[in-house]
């Protein structure tokens, strides 16, 4: 067996976790929230790369360049991804909230479908080309045959990310809010809790999670288009369903098993059928292990 | 305190409450007891504005609450202990506590009622880090009315707190709402089936019939009400 190529194969597949995870980390803590699944998210990981480029264009024109128009462009995506994020909850799913769950799923699948056209139809329906900005690491060189240098970024970007929301949830007052209303959320009410500015933080926090990976990713393959949301969303909501959904340290082991799944798969077998493996995979959890690696069983005694 | 005037409230299109009207003075313990489906919790969801009226006028110390969103009723100073407990499962029991001073800012002020409802329950105490779900129900009650004590509301809304639970626990939970009620002077409005048990902490008593109070007179004198003894204390 050869080493080298299994390490590739390791490494390239950690890359494509780390990605999914920052899509799935928003996909699961909505779910949390309000039991719904955001088919629209991918479309703001979508959005958030297309900001990046606007942002990077405007600013290259400027006579700016290297990283610092990078961070620039990720901070405004990431704050125009949440922008989207709030105003998307707000319109198609906050009065909803009461309708039977299969109304607000339409919804979203809807939401999915105008973003999708409105960037095709506002930008472009052709690939793009999205600049590579990542410094060359100097400490990287020794390994450069293996990783490179926007791999190390997305590794430390995600585990920054995943540590701060897991803090966050854990220890502050919006994130013991967020827990208790994802729990009861009449009960978290009654204790005073503002519903709505609950389930509005949360999608400004995944948005914005997303949009980061939007950014990371477009900067590592180097293209982007309006439908590379669709893909990575669906991909990232498996990777949620398989860790179990609802749960944050679910979707981040869900994302990285899918990511080194798919990445062995493709360089040992076959790189023909990707995606298909990955929705394969899809179905054998949702028949044999339904609530996911890490998740919870329907419930416990009340 | 609170005034409830001519409140109806639906479901859907089912009508739950079809002209309440009650009243709960400071420092006293109110009851209201009733059937199953009398509309009981309906009237205590109905004030906390989680099922607002759609018409009628509920007052809390002089001031029209019934349009305010719930949390903001919660900060007028009035909190619900709701039926079932409703304890959340995956919250420890100290972040149960924590929860239900969520609206407070003052963290001397919260150790303080932490210590006492610590010092009323003591078995929270010992389970302060196990997660709530893992409770019995009689320590879930408990836990129920620590988590509502630690808002440190003005009037105390309590639904079925003996619902499922033993009888010495029933006795012991009674014992702390006359003390919340006596020594920090908390408003009780009590909503319980077990209208023996009600009427004779409370001082005054309601009885709600299919969305409508049909009676309404001292405690004592309610126990001692023909209809009341045949309906509601089974004697």
């Amino acid at each position: 067996m050869n080493f080298d190529y299994f390490f590739q194969l390791f490494l390239g597949g950690l890359t494509r976790g780390s990605i999914y995870a920052l899509i799935a980390l928003g996909y699961t803590m909505v779910y949390g929230i309000i039991e719904l699944i955001n088919f629209a998210h991918g479309e703001i990981y979508m959005i958030g790369a297309f900001t990046a480029l606007i942002v990077i264009g405007v600013l290259t024109f400027a006579g700016w360049n290297g990283t610092a128009v990078l961070v620039i462009a990720a901070i405004v995506a990431m704050l125009y991804a949440a922008a989207y994020g709030w105003t998307m909850e707000k319109i198609a799913y906050k009065p909803l909230r009461k309708a039977p769950r299969l109304s607000a799923l339409l919804s979203a699948i809807g939401m999915s479908l105008f973003l999708q056209n409105y960037v095709r139809l506002a930008q472009t329906a052709n690939f793009l080309p999205f600049p590579n900005l990542i410094p060359d690491f100097a400490f990287l060189k020794p390994a450069a045959r293996f990783i490179r240098p926007s791999e190390i970024v997305i590794y430390a970007t995600t585990a920054i990310v995943m540590a701060g929301l897991t803090l966050l949830i854990k220890f502050t007052r919006m994130g013991k809010a967020m827990r208790a209303t994802a729990q009861d959320r009449e009960m978290a009410q009654l204790l005073g809790v503002d519903v709505d500015r609950v389930i509005s933080t949360t999608f400004v926090l995944g948005s914005a999670t997303a949009a980061l990976g939007g950014v990371l990713i477009a900067s590592h393959v180097g293209q982007i288009n309006f439908y590379i949301g669709f893909l990575a969303g669906i991909k990232a909501f498996v990777a949620a369903v398989l860790g179990g959904i609802g749960s944050l340290p679910g979707a981040v082991l869900g994302s990285l098993v899918l990511g080194w799944t798919e990445s062995f798969f493709t360089g040992y077998v076959s790189s023909d059928y990707e995606d298909a493996f990955a929705f394969l995979f899809l179905v054998l959890i949702l028949i044999f292990r339904p609530s996911g690696i890490l998740g919870r069983k329907a419930m416990e005694k009340v | 305190m609170l005034e409830l005037v001519n409140i109806h409230t639906y479901y859907g299109n089912i009508q739950a409450l079809k002209g309440v009207c009650l009243e709960v003075n400071e420092g006293e313990i109110v009851t209201l007891i009733g059937a199953n489906g009398a509309g009981k919790s309906t009237t205590l969801m109905s004030i906390c504005g989680i099922v607002p009226p759609r018409s009628g006028e509920i007052r809390f110390q002089g001031r029209p609450i019934h349009h305010l969103s719930a949390n903001r009723i919660v900060a007028q100073g009035i909190c619900q202990v709701p039926e079932g407990r409703r304890i959340f499962p995956h919250l420890s029991v100290l972040e149960n506590l924590d929860m239900g001073a969520f609206l407070r800012a003052d963290a001397h002020g919260i150790k303080a009622d932490l210590e006492y409802v610590f010092e009323l329950f003591p078995i929270l105490a010992q389970r302060r880090h196990q997660p709530g779900g893992t409770l019995s129900g009689g320590e879930q009650q408990m836990l129920a009315v620590s988590r509502a004590l630690m808002a440190r509301p003005r009037l105390l809304l309590l639904d079925e707190p003996s619902l499922g639970l033993a009888p010495l626990v029933v006795k012991q939970i009674f014992e702390i709402l006359r003390v919340i009620n006596q020594k920090n002077g908390t408003t009780l409005f009590l909503v319980e089936q077990n209208a023996n048990l009600a009427l004779k902490i409370a001082h005054r008593g309601y009885v709600l019939e299919n969305g409508r109070i049909t009676l309404s007179d001292s405690a004592d004198h309610l126990m001692v009400n023909e209809a009341v003894r045949k309906a509601y204390l089974g004697l």
